[in-house]
This record gives C-alpha cells, sequence and structure tokens, in this order.
C-alpha cells in the first residue's frame, strides 16, 4: 500500500511528465489559454492514461516480452517480440480512445459534452505514449502499480495544465515585451514552474 | 533583385522544375518563418528533452528526418487510396512502422545514444510535426513537394534542436559533442559549470528565449 501511494505521488510531483520529461506539451501549448477547457483536457488525460496503461502493461507482459509467451507452450518460450511493441501501444491507445469515445457518448452525454472535442486528440498526445514507454522501461511488477502510475501521472498532467491556464489568463492584462508574447512566454513561465517543481524532489514517501 | 532572379532562372534551368521558387520555399521556410517549433509547436516534446547534449539532438534529428521524409512519402504515395474516416490510424500505422525502423538502426549502430534516448525515440510516433505534416501537407500533395516540405521541417526542428543543445552542452557541463571544450584553467581560475543548464527547466527557458531573439528579428511573427 505505502509502494503504491509512493508511485502515486511520485507521478504527480516528482516525475511530473510536463516539467521533468515534457509529454504531451503540444496540447498542454494549444489548449491552456482558459482554464476551464484545461480541466476538460486534463480530465480526459487522466481517464485514458488510467485505461491504456494497464492494458498495455497486460500485453507487454502476456504477448511482448521476452518469454512472455511461455503461457502458448515451450515452442515459445523463447520468442521476443518486444521490436513490436510501438506499433501495439499506439494501436492499443488508438483505439481506446476511440472506444471510450463511443461509450461516453452512449452512458454519460454530460460527460461526453464536457470532454467530447479533447478525447479524438488525446490519441497523438505523447503523454500517453509516454506512459506506456515508461511502463515498459520501469518493469511494474503488478498490473496494480502499473495502474496507479498510470493515474498519478494523469493526475500530474492536470495540475500542470490547469496551473498554466490560470497563469496564462492572467497574464493577458501584464505588459509582456511584443516578441515573447504568447509562446515565449510560455515557454518561460513553464521553465520556471519546472524549477518550483523540482523542490519535490527530495521527497520520499 | 534582377540578379537573384537571373540565379534563380539559372538554377531552374540547370534541374529543372525540381527546385522552383515554390519548391524551394518548401525547405527554407520551416527554417524561421513557420519553424515547426517556434512557430507551429508541433513536436516540442522531444525537442526539449533530449537537447542536454549535442550528439543526442543531432541523433535525435536525424532520426526524425528519416521517419518524416519516409512517412510523409507514403502517405502522399497512398493519398488517393486512403479513405478519409480511417486516415488517423492509417498514418499511426505507417509512422508507427518507420519508427521501429529508425529504432532498430539506433540500437544496432549506435546503442548508448538509443539508451540515453530512452522512450524519445518510440515518442515520434506522436511527435506532432510527423502527424501535423502529413495531415496539413502530404495527404493533398504530389510526393515531390512533400519530400521537400518533409526535409524542410526536419531541418527547421533540427536547427532548433541543435542550438538549445549547444548551449545546454556548452554552459552546462563546457563540453561539445562530449569533447571538453573548456580547458582546465578556467577552473583553476574559479570557473565552473552551471548546473541548472542540465536540468529539464531550462530547456524551456532557453527556447523562449529563442523564440524571444527570433521575433525580435522578424516583426510579422509576433502575437497579438
Amino acid at each position: 500500500m505505502e509502494n503504491l501511494a509512493s508511485i502515486f505521488v511520485k507521478g504527480i510531483f516528482i516525475e511530473n511528465m510536463i516539467f521533468a520529461y515534457f509529454l504531451g506539451m503540444c496540447s498542454y501549448l494549444a489548449v491552456s489559454k482558459t482554464v476551464k477547457t484545461a480541466v476538460g483536457l486534463g480530465a480526459a488525460v487522466i481517464f485514458v492514461l488510467g485505461i491504456t496503461v494497464p492494458i498495455n502493461y497486460l500485453l507487454e507482459n502476456y504477448l511482448l516480452k521476452e518469454g512472455a509467451l511461455a503461457w502458448l507452450g515451450e515452442d515459445f518460450a523463447t520468442l521476443d517480440l518486444s521490436f513490436l511493441s510501438f506499433i501495439m501501444f499506439i494501436a492499443v491507445i488508438a483505439s481506446m480512445v476511440q472506444l471510450v469515445e463511443m461509450a461516453v457518448e452512449k452512458f454519460a452525454p454530460a460527460l461526453y459534452g464536457a470532454l467530447g472535442i479533447f478525447l479524438p486528440l488525446i490519441a497523438v498526445n505523447c503523454s500517453i505514449l509516454g506512459g506506456a514507454l515508461f511502463m515498459q522501461e520501469r518493469q511494474y511488477p503488478n498490473i496494480g502499480e502499473a495502474t496507479i502510475f498510470g493515474l498519478g501521472s494523469g493526475v500530474g498532467w492536470l495540475l500542470a495544465i490547469v496551473a498554466i491556464a490560470a497563469i496564462r489568463e492572467k497574464i493577458r492584462y501584464s505588459h509582456v515585451p511584443a516578441p515573447l508574447r504568447g509562446l515565449g512566454i510560455t515557454f518561460i513561465i513553464t521553465g520556471l514552474m519546472g524549477i518550483a517543481f523540482m523542490s519535490f524532489m527530495g521527497v520520499e514517501l | 533583385m534582377s540578379t537573384a532572379v537571373a540565379e534563380e532562372v539559372k538554377e531552374e534551368v540547370k534541374k529543372e522544375p525540381l527546385f522552383s521558387k515554390k519548391n524551394k520555399k518548401l525547405i527554407t521556410d520551416p527554417l524561421d518563418d513557420s519553424n515547426p517549433i517556434t512557430v507551429q509547436v508541433l513536436g516540442i516534446c522531444s525537442a526539449l528533452a533530449i537537447t542536454v547534449q549535442v550528439k543526442q539532438a543531432v541523433v535525435m534529428s536525424l532520426s526524425v528526418l528519416v521517419v518524416l521524409i519516409g512517412s510523409t512519402f507514403i502517405t502522399s504515395v497512398l493519398r488517393n487510396m486512403i479513405p478519409s474516416r480511417v486516415r488517423i490510424i492509417v498514418q499511426l500505422v505507417i509512422v508507427a512502422a518507420m519508427v521501429i525502423l529508425v529504432d532498430q538502426v539506433l540500437k544496432a549502430f549506435v546503442y548508448d545514444v538509443s539508451k540515453q534516448l530512452s522512450v524519445f525515440v518510440g515518442l515520434i510516433i506522436t511527435n506532432c510535426i510527423i502527424m501535423g505534416r502529413i495531415e496539413a501537407f502530404s495527404l493533398a500533395n504530389k510526393p515531390w513537394p512533400s519530400f521537400l516540405d518533409a526535409v524542410g521541417n526536419a531541418a527547421g526542428y533540427g536547427l532548433i534542436l541543435i542550438v538549445v543543445a549547444f548551449f545546454r552542452e556548452l554552459l552546462g557541463s563546457g563540453k561539445l559533442w562530449g569533447f571538453q571544450l573548456i580547458p582546465q584553467s578556467f577552473y583553476d581560475m574559479g570557473y565552473s559549470n552551471n548546473g541548472l543548464m542540465i536540468l529539464p527547466p531550462m530547456a524551456l527557458i532557453v527556447v523562449g528565449v529563442y523564440i524571444w531573439v527570433q521575433r525580435s528579428k522578424n516583426t510579422k511573427l509576433i502575437e497579438a
């Protein structure tokens, strides 16, 4: 249990997808003009990360990893399909996003109204594929930890995008040098926020 | 002006319409006026994370160049056969196949760099430059212009990567391409490396400053 909490907090603060790895920067910069849309996109990211990371975990451990196919019989015990992992992961993500979109539309129309336009965008959000690839690289011992890692990263991403959106809403009223307006100042603010987030680095749970 | 036009014409005669003025613009535009990173805001994720050393930045730019050329060329050839409803999946499969090829080549020939790039090679799949250029250009254009567009955009991407990596490696560890550039005597006199440059947030700030410089020179890019 402690371990799970530690992975969760690590995903949010210490190994924050945006500030430590810059994953999902494209949508982070494009959709952070108002807090409301930022919350919508962030929620969608948590949702999709929480679903795709465990699915990709199962694929990785029962299909792709060296020796993962041992359950099929002895002939398959030495097979290593890990070179296929990129294509499998992205296919899972693209199809899961599509499925989730349809399911949400059918069963929770209100949520669909809120997340609607953001869901398709997520298929090409690097933080989702990044989550799957980090999960593969770090070799989590069981599916619970992998899921918690996915959720924690998602929450960290939400936190980052909501924070920058709130700052951008306010910065409209300040005198930014003309060449820095818009993109430039957003980069610099994100950098400063990243430095602030580094103070979490020593935190151990 | 007239001499420039004359040169243009001469070159056109030499190389036929392959490098017409319009085609040349496809290559030169993305270097500055429509730079994928600082103007189109595409492909930021990987650009920032792997700019600690020039070597990584160069390997990454080359990988993106290969993937971008391959995938835009293929989609451009297939553009009339891809039904638009499933085009995203088709594009993803093409890009993922190209990335797998690049990843295997990197693992075989520059294993240490491949290890340092870790997940970011795989993340070329979701690099917005690739999807962005496929969607915006190669699905509507013939293979040759798509090829030029890919070269131009990858060059624009590589330019930023290498400039950022140059400053980060030089100021952060006093090296370039792994070779010590700042002599020991400087350190003896009390100079020390700026450790902050190595840390991730400085990548953002260096790109921010690059945008600042670029837009001060090229005022038509300033946002209202």
